[in-house]
Parts: C-alpha cells; sequence; structure tokens
C-alpha cells in the first residue's frame, strides 16, 4: 500500500544527489519537480523563490532539511510535494539549521486540505533513520520503498 | 489558552508547528487551542493569542505583538517544543 507521503510524489517528483550551488539552484529543482508531476505551472517555482527572498531561510525546518513553498494560489494545480537530494549540503543562510541537504517542495491548493499530508510528512521527517536512508538513497525506488 | 502557531505562508511549517505542539501539550495535559496561520493573519487576527509559536527568522516580524513569542529552531523536536512551552507558560 502506497503511503500518503508517496501518493503526494508524483511521477517525476524526486530529484536524488543532485548538486546544487545555492538555495535558488535547490529551489528550481523542486519547482521542476512539481511541474513535472503536474501539480504545479512554472509560476509556483517563481512564487516558491520569491517567498524566501522576502522571509529568508525560515523555511530550513529542522537540521538539514528545507521546506520549498509558497501561498496556495492559482499556480497550484493539486497538491502536492517534490523531494530533492543534495550530493553536497548548501548553505541557505539559517541561524540553527544549516546546512540542508534535503528539500522538500511543498504546493498546497489551499489552507487545509493538506492537513493530513503533512501530518505523515512530518511523521516521516520526524524519524532520523529515514532521513538518513533518504538522503543516501540514488534512485526512485529504493525512496518510494522508505515511504511505504 | 489560544495559541498561534506562525510561518509565512500559513501552509508549511505553521501547520507542522500546530500538529507538533498539540502533541506535547496533550501530553503535558493541557487544554489549548492552536490555530496555524501566516503572518498577516497573526497580526490581524492573533490579538487574543496567549503564546506565538514561529521559527526564529520570523521572530522580528511578529514583535510588538501582545503574548509571548516563542521561537522553535526544530520543528519536529518535541522535546524543544516542550522545554520551551513549559518556560513560556510558567
Amino acid at each position: 500500500m502506497s503511503s500518503i507521503v508517496d501518493l503526494a510524489l508524483g511521477k517525476g517528483s524526486i530529484s536524488l544527489q543532485q548538486t546544487c550551488s545555492s538555495w535558488r539552484e535547490s529551489f528550481e529543482l523542486a519547482g521542476a519537480g512539481l511541474v513535472q508531476s503536474n501539480r504545479t505551472t512554472n509560476q509556483y517555482t517563481k512564487e516558491m523563490i520569491q517567498a524566501f527572498e522576502e522571509l529568508g531561510p525560515y523555511m530550513v525546518i529542522a537540521p538539514g532539511i528545507a521546506l520549498a513553498h509558497a501561498r496556495p494560489s492559482e499556480a497550484v494545480l493539486e497538491t502536492g510535494l517534490s523531494l530533492v537530494t543534495l550530493a553536497k549540503p548548501v548553505e541557505f543562510g539559517s541561524q540553527s539549521n544549516d546546512p540542508v541537504s534535503l528539500v522538500i517542495g511543498l504546493a498546497a491548493r489551499d489552507h487545509d486540505s493538506h492537513i493530513d499530508l503533512m501530518a505523515a510528512l512530518s511523521e516521516l521527517l520526524m524519524n532520523d533513520e529515514k532521513v538518513n536512508l533518504l538522503l543516501n538513497a540514488t534512485n526512485e525506488g529504493e525512496v518510494r520503498s522508505y515511504l511505504s | 489558552m489560544k495559541i498561534l502557531s506562525v510561518c509565512g505562508m500559513g501552509i508549511g511549517t505553521s501547520v507542522l508547528l500546530k500538529m507538533n505542539a498539540e502533541k506535547v501539550l496533550l501530553a503535558m495535559g493541557i487544554e489549548a487551542e492552536v490555530v496555524a496561520v501566516d503572518i498577516t493573519k497573526a497580526k490581524r487576527e492573533g490579538v487574543g493569542a496567549d503564546i506565538i509559536l514561529t521559527t526564529p527568522e520570523l521572530v522580528v516580524l511578529l514583535e510588538g505583538m501582545p503574548g509571548k513569542i516563542v521561537p522553535i529552531d526544530h520543528v519536529f523536536d518535541l522535546t524543544e517544543i516542550r522545554q520551551k512551552l513549559t518556560a513560556a507558560l510558567l
């Protein structure tokens, strides 16, 4: 049985062991994953980047983990996630959680309909062992097996 | 008691903070309503909140609001949330 996180990660939403030199590049990859899997339009990627520029690195929510997202908008076609792992950790400018190795892209249609997904995502990211497995994964099948 | 969890967009960090704060409050036996909002909504509707949970980077944007501002570094760290909430409730 697929988990709710697995289902939220559509086809083309997972990019592993990527090389990025900045938070911006990693957001572009997270955005591209959401676009590829038909969850957002390209505009949403711009909105995520703009949100980070405005509000700064608060999106680095835990050591090594960034949650790339913007507000619900027209650019969101369907609620979904993307997942990017970085071969080399990148500094985002976070006070306590740099450097980042895992970027989760999040698109939500509204403020409420993704709550179950967030609970499942929280459960997953709270599990250090699973996060480590995700960070070391080299193919999508591996990632999906950890999500079930 | 009313607690706000606040982030920039109101869909990501604040939702995670709300869920984890609720777990901690339940374990502590404290009855509280936790509402996840973005900064704009927090400023508009957050007047009656006793505690405002947020991330360190956003504290500066919330200063001046009534209620105790409690920055959480690691939104999945229930121990940190429990310690900081306990201190804020004293």
